[in-house]
């Protein structure tokens, strides 16, 4: 990903002088236990904004013909300059240090905050580079956790290299690699070509809306001989356009790719987002697709991933809860079955509604089925818009059974399977009663074994070794020191965990410089052999 | 009803009740609620000269604290629960019914909680909390020996089940 070779060490910033020993600012190395600051250009890059603010006010200013400009430039510029010197203050108090399990990040002028985040339960790492940042060559990283209503642990700015070397650090010791180990290797799964996307935004509900108006605007106004009445339906316009254009540089230039850390996520026009979701890190999913998506066969997958806490505004779930903004079904299949290794998701044998549902759902109650196999219960509902719910056992936080009072004198119940917080509800609505009860004890009973031979947290330990791992290669034996496969060999899900997916190595297929596969731990003596699997081909057919 | 009850039915032989005392406490809340309003009501109609909407007033008072007596037992009759070797099951609502199986692996955190007038009456709500925004696990009305009987034995098996997510 970013080029190797040893790593320019970044401009020193104004704190280079008098610093306690071990503190470095840029440091080559993150993962060496030590102290370590953030990019000196971070007050200006999360600043720039109130920057920018000003300087237009400023601006403004000077043009007119105000004399009283010159006081407000004064105050502005004051301004200005205590903002930066507290963006200085701000720097300089934030620090980080990689430590055997966890991240310590300590901020706070004033209240001071330490806080330690447990890299075994971290859910996925994003490195997010909004414009102005991609301008000035930084990069922020964010660690996700389950329970957060933000992101835990986000350290804004490093220099792009770092951010993405502490990636590969944090992901190495969460994975519970070796911690010098390289980054691991990844396949491309899915791109997604610019003009899926276009399409798929001018197919989208409220693309068709906005065009309706505006047809109907145009004849309106023709028929009544006043352009006025557009205005209007200007801000419904400028309002459906923006929502359609961040739709779009979101997902723009979307790439899955998976390596042994588990899926990555690329994309983004103006902010650039790199998503790692570790895996067994996807809780649930939603296979979507919309009447006018039909036609193509196209469909939208999103996902729940428990550190994604939905509603965060700007960095809500239509931002990183999304795992294929469009694809043809065929591929997003194949995604959804590298995510949940050995699932085949039209395999599994669905059972429909009783028609006497017909009275509360009239046309989709012959649309809705839910079913379920040995790794995944699956959900679907619509006539117009299809959804798919997918939820591995072991993966449900609890299991819920309502009837409202209608349902109930049909004798009918929903069955919900809990997960966590994001787009997809897993849901079986307007069961026949009884089933719906029978559907909760069998699926309680298959979460119980699920979660009974559930893969490790640390995924790249086998299950005959757990316990922590430490910076030091401690385990014992020929744990560490398996052989790195070169090219394309592949290995299968491993069968001992329905859910986890096994150490996948795939071979290096993106063009740029090839790392060295992670080394792998061999497996303990009570892991099974891994599997050969098949690889289906991804490549996206247009 | 139908067939609808089977499909709440309990695990074992019969679903745990909560105390009558949580009855005791929602008709108070009711009280409490309905008579100043009513008060009020009458008063102001009266010191309008209104005599006929004081009265209205006072008849629907009247009916309404009367289903609502009817409804806290309604209620009160539906709430149950049932520890089973693996997961706990809450049921509650008339009318729409629900149904919650909590794996103690997946719990995350117990609430006990009792507000004032539940304090004076002994009682308290145990809470279930999952990583699941979703899950709505309470259990109201219970005694203060059972919720704390029922909070660390929660607590125990979720720490012995627990799961990583």
């Amino acid at each position: 990903m970013s080029e190797p070779g040893e790593v320019a060490r970044a401009v020193s910033g104004p704190g280079e002088v008098a610093r306690p020993v071990g503190e470095r600012s840029e440091p080559p190395h993150h993962a060496d236990g030590e102290w370590h600051r953030l990019h000196p250009l971070t007050p200006l890059a999360r600043g720039w904004t109130v920057v920018a603010a000003v300087l237009f006010v400023l601006t403004q200013n000077v043009s007119g013909p105000s004399t009283g400009w010159t006081a407000t430039g004064i105050l502005l510029a004051g301004a200005v300059v205590v903002g930066l010197v507290y963006g200085l203050f701000s720097w300089w108090f934030t620090r980080y240090r990689i430590e055997a399990d966890a991240l310590r990040l300590d901020t706070g002028v004033i209240f001071r905050r330490s806080r330690r985040v447990r890299l075994d339960r971290l859910q996925a790492v994003d490195v997010v580079r909004p414009l102005i940042a991609r301008l000035l060559g930084l990069a922020e990283l964010r660690l996700e956790v389950a329970g957060g209503s933000s992101s835990e642990a986000p350290l804004a700015y490093l220099s792009e290299r770092n951010a993405q070397v502490l990636r590969a650090a944090l992901l190495a010791r969460a994975a519970g690699v070796r911690p010098d180990a390289p980054e691991a290797d990844e396949q491309v799964l899915v791109r997604v070509p610019p003009e899926a996307l276009i399409g798929s935004r001018l197919l989208s509900g409220s693309a068709i809306f906005g065009f309706l108006l505006v047809i109907a605007l145009i004849s309106g106004a023709i028929g009544l001989h006043t352009p006025f009445i557009f205005i209007g339906a200007v801000p419904t316009l400028i309002a459906l356009a923006t929502s359609e254009f961040r739709a779009f540089s979101t997902h723009f230039d979307f790439v899955v790719a998976e390596s042994a850390d588990g899926l990555r996520l690329r994309h983004g026009l103006l902010e650039h987002r790199s998503q790692t979701v570790p895996p067994g890190r996807v809780q649930a999913l939603r296979i979507v697709q919309p009447w006018l998506w039909r036609r193509w066969d196209w469909v939208k997958v999103e996902v729940n991933v428990a550190g994604y806490a939905p509603g965060g505004g700007e960095d809500g779930t239509s931002r990183t809860s999304v795992l294929l903004p469009v694809a043809p079904r065929a591929t997003a299949l194949g995604v959804v079955g590298r995510v949940l290794p050995g699932v085949d998701i039209d395999a599994v044998s669905l059972t429909g509604l009783p028609a006497r549902a017909r009275w509360v759902r009239p046309i989709g109650w012959r649309f809705a089925a839910c079913g379920a196999d040995d790794r995944v219960f699956v959900s679907k509902r619509g006539r117009l818009r299809r959804e798919l719910d997918v939820i591995a056992h072991g993966k449900a936080q609890s299991l819920r059974l309502s009837s409202g009072p209608i349902r109930r004198r049909l004798g009918l119940a929903t069955v919900h399977l809990d997960s966590t917080p994001g787009p997809v509800r897993v849901h079986a609505p307007d069961r026949d009663a009884l089933e719906a009860r029978r559907i909760v004890e069998a699926q309680a009973e298959r979460d119980r074994s699920a979660r009974r031979v559930a893969g490790p947290e640390r995924w790249m330990t086998a299950h005959a070794q757990p316990g922590p791992i430490h910076p030091a290669p401690v385990r014992p034996g020929p744990v560490e020191s398996g052989p790195v496969e070169p090219g394309p060999v592949e290995s299968g899900p491993v069968e001992s965990g329905p859910v986890e997916p096994g150490p996948v190595e795939p071979g290096p297929v993106e063009p740029g410089p090839v790392e060295p596969g992670r080394v792998e731990p061999v497996p303990g003596p009570g892991q099974p052999a891994p599997a050969a699997a098949e690889r289906t081909s991804l490549d996206h057919a247009d | 009803m139908g067939g609808i009850g089977a499909a709440f039915e309990p695990p074992g032989e019969q679903w745990v009740r909560v105390s009558s005392r949580l009855r005791t406490v929602r008709r108070i809340t009711l009280l409490l609620l309905l008579v100043p309003l009513t008060v009020l009501g009458v008063v102001v109609a009266q010191a309008l000269g209104a005599t006929a909407v004081g009265v209205l007033v006072a008849v629907v008072a009247v009916a309404s604290v009367t289903i609502g007596w009817a409804a806290v037992e309604r209620n009160w009759r539906a709430w149950g629960y049932a520890e089973r070797a693996d997961d706990l099951l809450v049921v509650r609502g008339v009318l729409t019914r629900r149904l919650v199986v909590v794996p103690y692996g997946r719990m995350q955190f117990v609430d006990v909680t009792a507000g004032p007038l539940e304090r004076r009456f002994r009682i308290a709500r145990v809470q279930l909390h999952t990583a699941a925004a979703a899950t709505d696990a309470s259990i109201p009305g219970l005694v203060p020996d059972e919720a704390a009987r029922l909070r660390d034995r929660l607590a125990a098996l979720g720490e012995a089940r627990s799961a990583g997510l």
